[in-house]
């Protein structure tokens, strides 16, 4: 993989990426579940189908291959792009360029930490690795989630980590159609735009629910 | 106008350089900022220092052998110009100025301001040309070239190869050039027959070189003299993808490109 040309690295990397993209919209839409005031029925019902359904099931492996393959390339090609410079100016670069488009490395690392501290408070409580908090059941994920969200520094916490992601998306997604050749005079506009909104929605949607929590559910 | 340079003096390649500090004065608002250099290199020969050693040679923005980092951008704070039609009405009076090399692994300094960009050459001799066997003129309009394609091919072809785009990048990365190169070949019928053999040498020839990834944050772009567009690095990558997945594997080998 360490021999594969700079283009080819960036092409699995978006190609992960944008996968990884479409999964969030799924996430987002079993997330808002918890704003139903059903007692968490319908979230339950949804994570519940997640967990045990057969095709999801054999998802998920190629969802940790998307993000495994996302995080590796991008780690490689970061490494890369830091030696391409040994030298460093005295003075910064202040060409015109996107603002946060520099740092998409930093805006992953943050992501990345948030993917750990998420599969610590689901995923390895769900399969067993971690032990779940006194009062809640390993599959229950409605009132794990009201636990965490009763504290605002989580809240906050999970909040600050999405409007990073939402900056990380905002341009990831017209870069990895860039890396593909997908860049058209006719529709690269719409794709900047369509990619922003996107972006938008998905740091919004997430945020959403521990403030929806916070103020309505207490 | 007088000004205060902070400038990169490096005895040579292996020496370790540093930030000199000089003072300049009496300069016109009209000269050039190689002239303002000129007129320090004057005083210095004159005092008897060591004149700071920087590249340029047509000095009219075409030849692409000026180069220099100016407060933290490649040719200057001008857009769309080389460091050689920049002129000090550019800067406010009583300025300080920083002039750095173009700092890339690929691009060793030389000396002081100079770098060596011949790993742009070696990207060229990989296949940026077209083979074809030289013999009489052929006759006008024998091979027909759309207007938007012949456009497009000359807008890439705009590509002076300074080195502003890794100057700028921060990844220290040659994708627009390489870019401009292959889409100015590629877009005509001429170059189109070696395209995908070509795409695939040159890129080769990049990564070998140390030049950083791509990340798409388009400073090269909005520092290229010569404006060439991004959307030649994203012709780059489908031809590229284009190429690995559909060219026959042992031809390139065989063949002498």
């Amino acid at each position: 993989m360490l021999l594969y040309s700079s283009i080819a690295k960036k092409v699995f990397m978006a190609m992960a990426g944008l996968f990884l993209v479409s999964f969030l919209c799924v996430h987002l839409g079993i997330n808002l579940m918890l704003l139903k005031d059903d007692g968490g029925r319908a979230f339950t019902e949804a994570a519940t189908f997640m967990g045990t359904n057969a095709l999801i099931k054999i998802f998920e492996i190629v969802l940790f291959a998307g993000f495994l393959i996302h995080i590796f390339f991008g780690m490689l090609v970061s490494g890369q792009n830091k030696s391409a410079r040994p030298t460093l100016y005295a003075v910064s670069n202040h060409s015109d360029t996107a603002p946060f488009s520099k740092y998409m490395f930093h805006s992953g690392i943050i992501v990345l930490i948030f993917l750990v501290l998420h599969f610590f408070d689901f995923y390895f409580i769900k399969i067993g690795l971690v032990a779940p908090p006194p009062g809640v059941s390993a599959h229950d994920f409605y009132h794990r989630t009201l636990l965490l969200f009763a504290s605002p520094w989580y809240s906050l916490l999970y909040i600050g980590c999405f409007v990073v992601l939402g900056i990380h998306l905002n341009h990831a997604i017209q870069s990895a159609f860039q890396t593909l050749g997908w860049n058209h005079s006719k529709y690269m506009d719409s794709v900047k735009l369509l990619g922003s909104i996107y972006s938008f929605v998905i740091a919004a949607g997430f945020t959403l629910v521990p403030v929806f929590i916070l103020f309505f559910r207490r | 106008m007088k000004f205060t340079l902070k400038i990169w003096r490096q005895e040579n390649a292996k020496a370790k350089g540093e930030m000199i500090s000089y003072d300049v004065a009496g300069i016109s608002p009209d000269s050039s900022f190689f002239e303002m250099l000129d007129t320090l290199n004057q005083n210095l020969v004159m005092t008897g220092g060591d004149p700071v050693a920087f590249d340029h040679d047509c000095r009219e923005g075409i030849c692409g052998t000026c180069s220099l980092y100016i407060n933290g951008r490649p040719h200057g704070p001008v857009k769309g110009v080389t460091t050689c039609q920049l002129h000090m009405r550019s800067f406010t009076d009583g300025d300080t100025i920083h002039i750095e090399p173009w700092r890339a692994k690929a691009f060793p300094v030389v000396r002081d301001l100079i770098v060596d960009r011949s790993a742009f050459d070696k990207i060229i001799q990989a296949g940026g040309y077209v083979s074809v066997n030289t013999g009489g003129v052929p006759d006008a309009n024998t091979i027909p070239v759309p207007r938007e394609k012949s456009e497009a091919a000359m807008d890439a072809a705009a590509c002076i190869g300074c080195g502003a785009c890794v100057a700028a990048c921060s990844n220290a990365s040659a994708m627009l050039f390489i870019g401009a190169k292959i889409s100015h070949l590629a877009l005509l019928p001429q170059g189109e027959v070696e395209a995908a053999k070509r795409v695939q040498k040159m890129v080769a020839s990049l990564d070998e070189l140390g030049f950083g990834n791509c990340s798409n944050t388009y400073a090269c772009e909005a520092e290229c003299p010569k404006g060439i567009s991004v959307s030649n690095i994203a012709r780059m990558n489908r031809q590229f993808i284009g190429a690995k997945l559909f060219a026959e594997k042992e031809k390139i080998v065989r063949d002498s490109l």
